[in-house]
Formats: structure tokens, sequence, C-alpha cells
């Protein structure tokens, strides 16, 4: 059979997801982020939640977040997105409400509204994008960027006494109260993809049934500011950033 | 055992040639471009061994930009 004789409606299989918009993304070839807002549109039609789906977009590289998905969406300030989540979903309870953050948004600048809204158990759900570095603004150190590791403010690499250890803020947010599911999980193989997709509808599920707020933590790569191929940068992140960043579920009730 | 084959179209256009599609597929069926380049200067990926191809649809999962359509039919034993 000749690839014309099996391309044909009814033998689809895959396609673009009907909620991703026209446009071409802003990120980087290979990023991490592609990966995620697919498998968010994905999810977001095969739930049935196109027009019952609010958004709140960080500031950092996903800051363009609401071009791309087609449903509603609502851009916080820096660090802001749980704040402005805990608002939209108390004042529409019956909506999914759920947050996109990079590591520079949710584990330096938000760290209290992440660690609050989670604590009070806000019905919504948390997208944490950690590729340990700040990705737009020409990756600079973040809290999460790994012990050795060079960054523009870091050039001799991480050292503790100087610039702390990575934060694990995804074990900080397991033990707290008001968190019913807390996971870690990552992009970069089609197996990880169909795990964290099943991650991200585990949460989407819980926060539209009210039991709390579900954290899931992807695993990403920067290619740019790791400054390497994006093939090379996951290779990377599976070998170095799994060991401070183990994948799996922290907490699930 | 029946046997299954699969196809693959690529938007030249959206591709960005981040090759990820080309390491994750399992039978090598996908490359990049080794000259030509779209309107923005990427090498997009093709398939060059497209009868390799068996529809599993591991390039699309991983594709960043969604510029991948799978097909797949599932031949009867002959």
């Amino acid at each position: 059979m000749t690839p014309e004789e099996i391309i044909k409606p009814e033998n689809k299989v895959y396609a673009r997801p009907r909620l991703l918009d026209d446009r071409n993304t802003h990120y980087c070839p290979g990023c991490s982020h592609g990966v995620v807002h697919r498998i968010i549109a994905e999810l977001i039609d095969e739930m049935g939640l196109e027009d019952n789906t609010i958004g709140v977009a960080p500031v950092g590289c996903a800051v363009f977040a609401y071009n791309y998905i087609d449903v509603d969406w609502v851009e916080a300030a820096h660090g802001r997105a749980p704040a402005v989540a805990t608002a939209l979903h108390r004042l529409n309870p019956d909506r999914l409400v759920f947050t996109y953050q990079g590591d520079g948004d949710l584990a330096a600048i938000g760290t209290a509204e992440t660690i609050h809204a989670a604590n009070r158990g806000e019905n919504i759900a948390i997208i944490f994008i950690n590729n340990g570095i700040y990705g737009m603004t020409g990756g600079q150190m973040a809290p999460t960027t790994l012990l050795g590791m060079k960054t523009a403010t870091t050039p001799y690499g991480r050292r503790a006494d100087l610039n702390g250890y990575p934060l694990r803020i995804t074990e900080l947010l397991a033990p707290l109260d008001g968190t019913c599911y807390v996971t870690r999980q990552a992009v970069h193989t089609p197996a990880a993809v169909r795990k964290a997709k099943a991650a991200i509808k585990k949460a989407f599920q819980n926060a539209l049934d009210g039991r709390g707020t579900s954290v899931v933590e992807i695993v990403s790569t920067c290619n740019s500011g790791w400054k390497m191929s994006p093939a090379k940068s996951n290779e990377w992140m599976a070998e170095h950033m799994f060991e401070r960043y183990p994948l799996g579920d922290l907490k699930n009730i | 055992m029946a046997k299954v084959k699969g196809a693959v179209t690529i938007d030249d256009a959206r591709c960005k040639g981040c090759e990820l599609c080309v390491v994750a597929c399992p039978t090598d069926v996908l490359l990049l471009q080794p000259k030509e380049v779209n309107d923005r200067g990427y090498h997009f990926a093709f398939a060059a061994n497209p009868d390799a191809c068996i529809g599993c649809a591991s390039c699309a999962m991983v594709c960043p930009d969604a510029c991948i359509e799978v097909y797949r039919v599932v031949l009867p034993n002959s």
C-alpha cells in the first residue's frame, strides 16, 4: 500500500487538536511548552470543557498561552496566577480553572501565592513547568537550577554556599492538607507524554469534583537556555534533572 | 498476524526542525531535510522511509508544534 492510499480521513489516528489556534507558537524549536499546550488542548476537547474552562497565564515564556489554546484566559501579574485562579473559581464555582506557570513564576516570585492557594485547598489545577532556568529573560539562574549548572548569572555553575540549593517546591506542596493530587511528570518520550496527559486529566477532574488543589509538575527542557540541541537536552534532562526531580506521584488521595 | 501500515503527513510550514520526532520514531521513518528549508528557515522533517511507518503516532506525541498527522490501516492476512 502506498502512503497516498493510507492517507484518507477514515484512517486518521492523530491530528492537530481542534482547540490549538492556527498561529505558530513563539517557542524555540523543541520546547516542552508546545507539547504541554498540545496535551491541554486535547484534554479540554476530549473532556468537553471548551466553553467551561478558564486558564490563567503566567509571566514567562508561556505568557502568550492565551494566544494558542482557544479557551477563556486571564493574564495574571508575575507569580500571582494561583491568587487570580482563586478569585476566578470562587466567582465561577462550576468552571474548570487551571493555572499554567513556569518555575520562575511559581517557584520564585509566586511562592507565597502558590503555597497559600494550595494550603487553602482551592479547587484549581496548577500546571507547573520546571526547566530549571529563566528562559524568557535569557537563561538566568532560577531557584530550581541544579547545583553546578551554568547559567547567565552563574557562569561557573550554581554553588550551594553562594546560591543555595535547588528548590523542590512540589515536595513542599505535597504535605499540605489542601492538596489532593501532587505529581511530577515529563514529556521527553511518547510514553512520558501519555502519562503526563493522564496526570493532567486527573488534575482537571479533581478540580471539577471539588476535591482540592492538584499540582502537576512537568520537568521540562530549555534547549536555548541550556545551550544544547532539543534531542540532547532531553537526554541531559533524563540524566541530570530526574536525579534531583524524580518522576512519579507524591500524593494521590 | 495482521499487518499494520501507517503514514504521516507533516505541515512543512509549521515544522521548526527540532528533530524530536526523528529521535522518537521507532522505525526510523523520519529525517530532517538536509538542504531544503521552509519559509522561516528551518530544516523541516519529512518521511524519508515511508514504507517502514507503522502509524504508532510516537512522532506526533512528542511534536511541540503539533504539525504531524498520523494515519494507520490494519491489513488482513494475505
